[in-house]
């Protein structure tokens, strides 16, 4: 009867750790949709914002963000998948190649700021890319870089060591290998991973706070040196400095931000799941 | 055929002097492979000590043995596959059609072209049936894009599976048996059109409708092909091999006649193991 009381109490207590963990989740979720779901208009969507944040919709720095993530991906993407692959089906194991793998790890837990500021004195100030598109890019590519290549490892480590005998069995090269059996089987896992990295780019603050992002612009930037708008910066302008902002527009901002990073999650989770079904080795 | 100085001796008068082969009985065949001093060794262990064979052109060479005797070891050399194991080290030499395959210069992309494998496990990659066959040809170009379907055809016909795969060339590999698959695994390694064929245990993961399957599929190989098969099968040896090697420990106990290693074998360590006794 004792075990059988543990077990329940075990039970009930885990139960309520999981609704604890979700119940804020939720709240912040219901609160925005709430609040910001009547700021969602055709127009909020489509236009700039006019008389200092006032009034108007926030679409340059939706399309700001989106510019940054695709620059992202551009930059992230070879880098991530060209290390991971080096490392999981070129480099010799061995002492040099755990202290990469070490440094990679611990460069994913650098604060994002310590990234702005790595991005600001390199990109910035000494390359000289000014305060723009592409030095925004630059900065949360390396960020998201040591992500893109722990998930591309997992995924290429999860290739069955019999395919690549069987390509070599063939007379494949290397990298014969790599690039016609290797990636593409791992691929949905590459993707997955870097998408959920990407999401995590595009609501970053700090690393933009230096490098791109403009506390007001009015107009869409004419070339990748052109100061951008985004929405994580867009929203800490608004929450911050124009007070006089109707919340509706600062609630509806945000819904808009947190929108976009789960429905790249969401993309993610679907290519996954597509990825499993398939999967049959 | 190498002769003692190193030359290789035409098909013909190789035949004629029935050169390479002491046993008394056996028909006079060319030598494809000849190992000589071979000795293997993973990091500190040893895997096989001093194996010397000739192995036939266009006839089935068995080998036999325990698990762990090194007989996949001994198969894996042929084509190199070891190199892929990080820490492995090779002692003596291997000759194919009397050319060392450790030399310096030797390509080893070329030298698998020539010496395909088949595996114990049916490994096709997770693509269509098609792409499967064609990722040889593709590789190393062996045909223009139009005449690739034709290839692959062939190539699925010589490995006894077009009737079953014809319709659904499309369809993943994946969905296939497991005979199936195997199948495709030598219609994928006769593609490259190699001189030599590897089987590392072609049947241990099949049915036996599909062994027989494979079987037949082997003697009809053997026209065209050197085959070289791995076993734990001692009657698969018995029924499709003409010459049979007994491993034990790394070493090459005995090698012989199929029916001679069978029905006469000369170290009584065979003999315990061909008649059962233990392994």
């Amino acid at each position: 009867m004792n075990a059988k009381l543990r077990e329940r109490l075990a039970f009930a207590l885990l139960a309520l750790v999981t609704v604890l963990v979700i119940v804020p989740v939720a709240f912040v979720l219901l609160i925005l949709l709430i609040r910001g779901l009547p700021a969602i208009s055709w127009e909020f969507l489509t236009q700039e914002p006019r008389s200092g944040m006032t009034e108007g919709g926030i679409f340059p720095a939706i399309v700001g963000t989106f510019y940054l993530v695709v620059g992202t991906v551009i930059v992230a993407l070879p880098l991530g998948i060209g290390g991971a692959v080096y490392m999981t089906e070129y480099a010799r194991p061995g002492k040099a190649l755990r202290l990469i793998r070490l440094a990679i790890v611990n460069l994913a837990g650098v604060p994002s700021v310590v990234y702005g500021l790595f991005g600001l004195g390199l990109f910035v100030i000494f390359l000289k890319f000014g305060t723009s598109l592409i030095s925004g890019c630059l900065t949360l590519g390396v960020l998201v870089v040591p992500i893109v290549i722990t998930a591309t490892e997992e995924a290429l480590r999860a290739v069955p060591q019999s395919f690549r005998e069987a390509s070599a069995s063939l007379g494949a090269s290397k990298w014969q290998t790599v690039s016609r059996v290797v990636l593409p089987t791992a691929l949905p896992g590459i993707l997955t991973g870097t998408i959920l990295a990407i999401s995590r780019a595009a609501g970053e603050t700090a690393p933009i706070l230096f490098t791109c992002a403009a506390f007001y612009l009015s107009r869409l930037p004419h070339s990748i040196f052109d100061p951008i708008l985004a929405l994580p910066y867009h929203l800490y302008g608004l929450a911050t400095q124009a007070t006089n902002a109707p919340d509706t527009i600062k609630y509806g901002t945000a819904l808009v931000l947190i929108a976009l990073v789960f429905g790249t999650n969401i993309t993610a989770i679907v290519l996954r799941l597509k990825a499993r079904r398939t999967k049959r080795w | 055929m190498v002769d003692t100085n190193g030359e290789v001796i035409s098909r013909g008068r190789a035949k004629r002097e029935g050169m390479g082969f002491t046993s008394p009985d056996q028909d006079r065949v060319r030598t494809k492979i000849q190992v000589e001093n071979l000795s293997l060794f993973y990091g500190n262990s040893q895997a096989l000590k001093n194996v010397n064979v000739s192995i036939a052109d266009r006839e089935i060479t068995a080998l036999i043995g325990p698990s762990g005797c090194g007989k996949s070891s001994f198969l894996r050399c042929l084509n190199r596959m070891n190199d892929l194991i990080p820490d492995t080290r090779v002692e003596g030499d291997i000759k194919l059609d009397g050319e060392s395959i450790f030399k310096k210069n030797v390509d080893v992309v070329a030298l698998r072209r020539r010496v395909g494998m088949v595996f114990q496990q049916p490994n096709p990659f997770p693509k269509s049936i098609f792409d499967n066959v064609a990722y040889g040809p593709r590789l190393h170009r062996l045909c223009s894009k139009s005449e690739l379907a034709d290839h692959v055809e062939r190539s699925l016909r010589q490995a006894a599976l077009w009737d079953e795969v014809k319709d659904k060339l499309r369809s993943s590999a994946l969905e296939l048996s497991g005979g199936q698959q195997q199948r495709l695994c030598i219609a994928r390694a006769l593609a490259v059109q190699p001189e030599v064929l590897l089987m590392d245990e072609p049947c241990s993961a099949l049915d036996p409708i599909s062994t027989f399957r494979i079987e037949e599929l082997m003697l009809e190989l053997k026209q065209q092909y050197t085959l070289v098969i791995v076993t734990h099968n001692m009657y698969q040896a018995s029924r499709v091999a003409k010459f049979t090697g007994f491993f034990l420990n790394g070493e090459l106990v005995e090698f012989g006649l199929t029916r001679d290693i069978f029905e006469r074998p000369k170290d009584p360590r065979t003999d315990d193991y061909v008649r059962g006794r233990f392994g």
